[in-house]
């Protein structure tokens, strides 16, 4: 199997889906956002072991810091949100992409710095007081932004359109997800092959063992959140500008749609794999909107039943069902890492 | 920020209304303390860590809201029946899934739950319909100092309700012999086995047992506030946070607990505003996690 | 209540009873003429969805049978395609996206709710695609200059802005001032309950009355408890409540519990809330604001007068109204389909563009009220109405022009 080759092929396709299905460049950006936030998820979920329930946290929170950067470029942020967008096309298109541009930049950068701060005091809870906390965290952010009126309060945010044409927008937002989605992929591959990578893996495998032998836990996870929650909350910075109008319980700290379900695509991919959240999301989102179209009211009755079924009966996902029945495809990885490999293979002769 | 300065002059302008708030929040207190116990039953014996303890609570409203409207039982009778029918929903959710995630990580429990939880309040959503569903019990209400303290003797049924439950649970945990069984297999599942204790059908037991609790206390609560098929998860949350304050296998203290975040959140209730009410629950959690965590970390230990 | 198995059974009965009526829908000989919507089957606006859902199935109905849409001496039957967008936002704006690319929809009705439609609003003006709603009626809509949305509802802040016209006007009466009237207002926390709270502001500041309570009730709403025994402190002249179904449900039940004493409780949602119904004498002497009522005198070709369509869709087999009254929600729902089908007929034509440019110059008296909208796009010929509950029936008060009794005041 030629591998660049395959990646290549890959990186084409990625490039001419919305050319070849212009009609659904909607969707596939929104496939995109899947990918990324469960790529992210899965640093510290899969490979850290840390089970974080709270990661919408960074999307709503990028969502927020970037449109309240773009509007304060422009006006003064309580009088545009208090007349809740009015004379909202007054926005030429360079402030427009220099809001986006900057807000989205000081979105991520807001999103590292808050998961430094939250991991600080989080860090110290395990499984699922972990998932709990950061859930909670998630929460209580939604709540307490949608009290605040000075960034629109319930109210939620408006933000300008697309200063061009209609389907320069659409591309527009599709490469700029599609990008993020790539980099963050091949960030990942080179992470995981790096020192860094191996760390991480053992904090997930023994924390204590990893202290022990002279790794500084805390730092490698607050490192490895902190990079997750700066692609989150670039991913939400253009969700925000994408969707035009959010509001914070539904749309932007959405903690029981997009919350669970990138925990819900790593898990269906395969944990602490590479692919797996990569392959999951894909696969989330065509039953997603399968479902959607067909299962009308019924969708999440379906929905909830995936989560249960993958949660309980394909634990170890796609990639770890390739992994028992095809390990020699692994082969390569399992000389590289000694760390993933025994663990999933013990979680899966457990499953069975 | 003036609001809430005049609404903390409100308590001290009027003292009797403090009063009045405790005993809401106690009345509430009490229902918040029967899911939170069925949690601690459920995460102390078998670990599992179910999110859908509130999806339970509101399914056990609409049992009794739709024997009630349907079928014209006497709203009090829909208790033991929502304890009842939800002791079956339980014992089939644990049989479908619950019994194939006891042993698996910690995660895997929270989230399949979580998936039972979504499941259940969508099927509540098409069976029943999103209207909000309440009984009425035709009792008026207690009121004393000119009508600032208020007791609605509806309110005033459930919580003796719940109180009385929650003793007969206690009772039963420590008479009987399944309760023995239970706190057997709590402390060590193998133990227990090897002593020729039946663990899985402890577990089975235990589950249901679980279920049913939160579906009296939500025959209760569809006496006494409004249900809708997606207000689960502010029960669950408040269950968390109860039994994660408490501490695993302390009951005094999920009761002690139970009334403590019914009193708060009643008492920021008046001070920020009903809307800041699950804020307030979640960040009580927080609270708690973050200064259990620093005990922890004083004696170089983390919370697991 | 059922067991999982029966549960999934039921799934695929009511999955296949959808396809089913997505299939019977095509019987007559007319051509089809597809419109979308988004509406809300899940989330926290599912009852007031399924209201919508309802006018816009019976109007399509009622079309049909009239002989459908007359487009240049074709007949057309309206098909609409549905999503369900579980009350979200971003959901309902990548809904809006998808009928118009995927389903190629030239045409849409609103969504329900303010907040559904702000979201979708930028999406129809983006393509250009007529959007008549009937469920946003939030002023934020029409401060954006958008030229394709066309809403037949009045604005939110007229809804209980009348109520405060009354409360001045029943201190006048027993010789006080209006500014010493004390306001107390509890809304949810969204866009529509917004407006409706600066409305009301708005109005009491007019009179130089006094807002004593200015609160929000959250998402999951079912215990206003800490608000009312604020009431009982503050002693306000008018209580204003709006949080759709839920907060007047949970307003009518707690108010009576408590035994709050208010002079005058006004709230919306009376009717989708069912307070009647559930309620009783509870629900006595509170104050409901409505777009429409059964007991105006408005009335059309297509539905009759006001009265006439709320009892057909009552009788409707499988009418979800057969004991209850008919909300508003229902009726303009109706009333939006309605005015669709005027603009088709009048710009002969099936392009989206001269169909936009017909529904600018709707004029019509439909038995939901006079239609014709201002350059915003809001309905600008019909006023709001406020209802009185008295002895178990809905009787309109305020304006005084359609008023059919007299208001009963003090409350208690």
């Amino acid at each position: 199997m030629n591998k660049t080759l395959l990646y290549i092929a890959l990186l084409i396709i990625s490039i001419a889906l919305p050319f070849v299905f212009p009609n659904y460049t909607i969707s596939l950006t929104a496939m995109w956002l899947l990918i990324i936030v469960s790529l992210t998820w899965d640093m510290t979920g899969g490979q850290m072991g840390y089970n974080s329930l709270g990661n919408i946290f960074f999307y709503g929170t990028g969502m927020y810091v970037a449109a309240i950067t773009g509007i304060s470029m422009v006006y003064d942020v309580g009088q545009y949100t208090s007349a809740a967008g009015g004379g909202i096309n007054n926005f030429t298109a360079t402030q427009y992409f220099s809001g986006l541009g900057i807000g989205a930049v000081a979105a991520g950068i807001f999103c590292a710095i808050s998961a430094v701060i939250l991991g600080y005091l989080l860090f110290g809870l395990r499984g699922p007081y972990f998932a709990i906390g950061t859930l909670g965290v998630a929460i209580a952010a939604g709540e307490l932004v949608s009290n605040w009126e000075w960034v629109g309060g319930g109210q939620g945010v408006s933000l300008p359109v697309y200063p061009g044409d209609l389907d320069e927008g659409k591309f527009f937002f599709y490469y700029l997800f599609c990008t993020l989605g790539i980099a963050t992929f091949i960030f990942l591959k080179w992470l995981y092959s790096t020192r860094f990578g191996a760390a991480i893996n053992a904090i997930r495998d023994d924390e204590e063992k990893a202290e022990a032998m002279g790794i500084h836990t805390l730092r490698y996870k607050l490192v490895t959140w902190s990079i997750a929650a700066f692609i989150v909350g670039l991913a939400g910075a253009f969700s925000g500008y994408q969707l035009i109008q959010f509001e914070p319980l539904e749309t932007a700290y959405q903690t029981i749609n997009l919350g669970i379900f990138m925990v819900v695509c790593v898990l269906l991919g395969g944990k602490g794999t590479l692919w797996g959240p990569v392959i999951g999301a894909i696969l989330f989102h065509v039953l997603k909107e399968v479902t959607w179209t067909y299962f009308l009211g019924w969708q999440w009755v379906a929905l909830g039943a995936l989560i249960v079924v993958t949660v309980v009966y394909f634990q170890d996902g796609l990639m770890g069902w390739l992994k028992h029945v095809r390990p020699e495809w692994f082969g390569e990885r399992v000389e590289q890492k000694p760390g993933s490999k025994p663990s999933s293979a013990s979680q899966a002769e457990a499953a069975q | 920020m003036d609001q809430i300065l005049g609404n903390i002059s409100l308590l001290i302008q009027f003292p009797v209304v403090n009063i009045n708030i405790v005993l809401q929040g106690v009345l509430i207190g009490a229902i918040f303390v029967l899911a939170a116990y069925g949690l601690a039953l459920v995460w102390g014996v078998m670990n599992v860590k179910n999110l859908a303890q509130g999806d339970f609570v509101i399914a056990g409203g609409y049992a009794s809201w739709w024997f009630n409207t349907n079928l014209g039982l006497p709203a009090l009778l829909g208790i033991p029946l929502a304890f009842a029918i939800l002791w079956g929903i339980g014992w089939v959710i644990y049989k479908l899934v619950i019994r194939r995630v006891i042993e698996r990580d910690l995660f895997t429990s929270l989230l399949a739950t979580f998936g039972v939880g979504i499941v259940m309040a969508q099927s509540m959503n098409l069976l029943f319909s999103a209207d909000t569903q309440s009984l009425r019990l035709d009792y008026d209400s207690l009121d004393f100092f000119d009508n600032l303290v208020n007791l609605p003797i509806a309110k005033l049924v459930g919580a003796i309700t719940a109180v009385s439950l929650a003793i007969a649970v206690i009772v039963f945990m420590k008479r009987s012999r399944m309760g023995q069984a239970i706190r057997a297999t709590a402390q060590d599942a193998r133990a227990a086995r090897v002593m020729g204790i039946d663990t899985e059908k402890v577990y089975a037991f235990t589950f249901s047992l679980n279920a049913a609790i939160c579906g009296a206390a939500g025959a209760i609560i569809v006496l006494v506030w409004e249900i809708q098929p997606f207000f689960g998860m502010g029960y669950s949350i408040r269950s968390f946070v109860i039994v994660t304050a408490a501490g695993l296998g302390n009951l005094p203290g999920v009761i002690a607990a139970g009334f403590g975040i019914g009193i708060l959140e009643q008492f920021g209730a008046h001070i920020f505003g009903i809307s800041y009410q699950q804020a307030i629950a979640v960040l009580l959690l927080l609270m708690v996690l973050i200064y259990r965590l620093a005990q922890q970390r004083r004696n170089r230990q983390v919370l697991q | 209540m059922s067991v999982k198995p029966i549960a999934i059974a039921a799934a695929i009965a009511t999955m296949m009873s959808y396809s089913a009526a997505a299939n019977a829908a095509a019987h007559s000989k007319c051509a089809e003429l597809k419109i979308g919507s988004a509406i809300s089957l899940t989330g926290k606006y599912t009852t007031a969805g399924a209201h919508a859902k309802a006018g816009y199935d019976f109007a399509v109905k009622k079309i049909d049978e009239a002989g459908g849409v007359k487009i240049a001496g074709k007949c057309y039957n309206f098909k609409i395609i549905y999503y369900d967008d579980e009350s979200k936002g971003d959901r309902g704006a990548t809904l809006a996206e998808r009928l118009i690319n995927q389903d190629k929809v030239q045409y849409m009705l609103g969504p329900y709710s303010s907040g559904l439609t702000k979201a979708i609003a930028p999406i129809t003006e983006k393509y250009k695609i007529p959007m008549v709603e009937a469920e946003g009626a939030s002023r934020s809509l029409f401060n954006k200059g958008y030229k394709y949305l066309f809403a037949v509802l009045s604005t939110s802040e007229q809804y209980l802005a009348s109520a405060i016209t009354l409360a001045a006007e029943m201190a006048k009466k027993n010789g006080k001032d209006p500014s010493s009237v004390k306001v107390a207002i509890a809304v949810e926390n969204d866009p529509f309950s917004l407006d409706i709270r600066a409305g009301v502001k708005e109005d009491a500041a007019k009179f130089g009355m006094k807002v004593v309570i200015d609160e929000k009730l959250p998402r999951d709403l079912s215990d206003m408890a800490p608000i009312l025994n604020k009431v009982k402190l503050l002693k306000p002249d008018v209580l204003i409540v709006s949080g759709h179904s839920k907060g007047a449900a949970t307003a009518v039940r707690q108010v009576a519990e408590m035994k709050i004493k208010v002079p005058m409780l006004a709230m919306t949602h009376c009717e989708s809330a069912n307070v009647i119904g559930k309620f009783g004498k509870d629900a006595e002497k509170v104050l409901c604001s409505t777009q429409w009522s059964e007991t105006l005198s408005y009335k059309d070709e297509l539905f009759g007068s006001a009265s006439d369509y709320n009892k057909e869709i009552k009788a409707a087999p499988g009418s979800a109204y057969a004991n209850k009254s008919v909300p508003y929600q229902t009726a303009q729902a109706s009333a939006a389909v309605y005015v669709l089908k005027d603009a088709f007929e009048r710009s002969g034509s099936l392009d989206k563009d001269k169909l936009r440019d017909a529904l600018t110059k709707t004029n019509m008296k439909t038995f939901y009220g006079g239609i014709k909208f201002s350059a915003a796009g809001n309905n600008i010929a019909k006023p709001m109405v406020l209802r009185q509950i008295q002895n178990g029936k809905y009787v309109v008060v305020a304006p005084s022009a359609f008023a059919a009794g007299k208001l009963a005041w003090p409350r208690n």
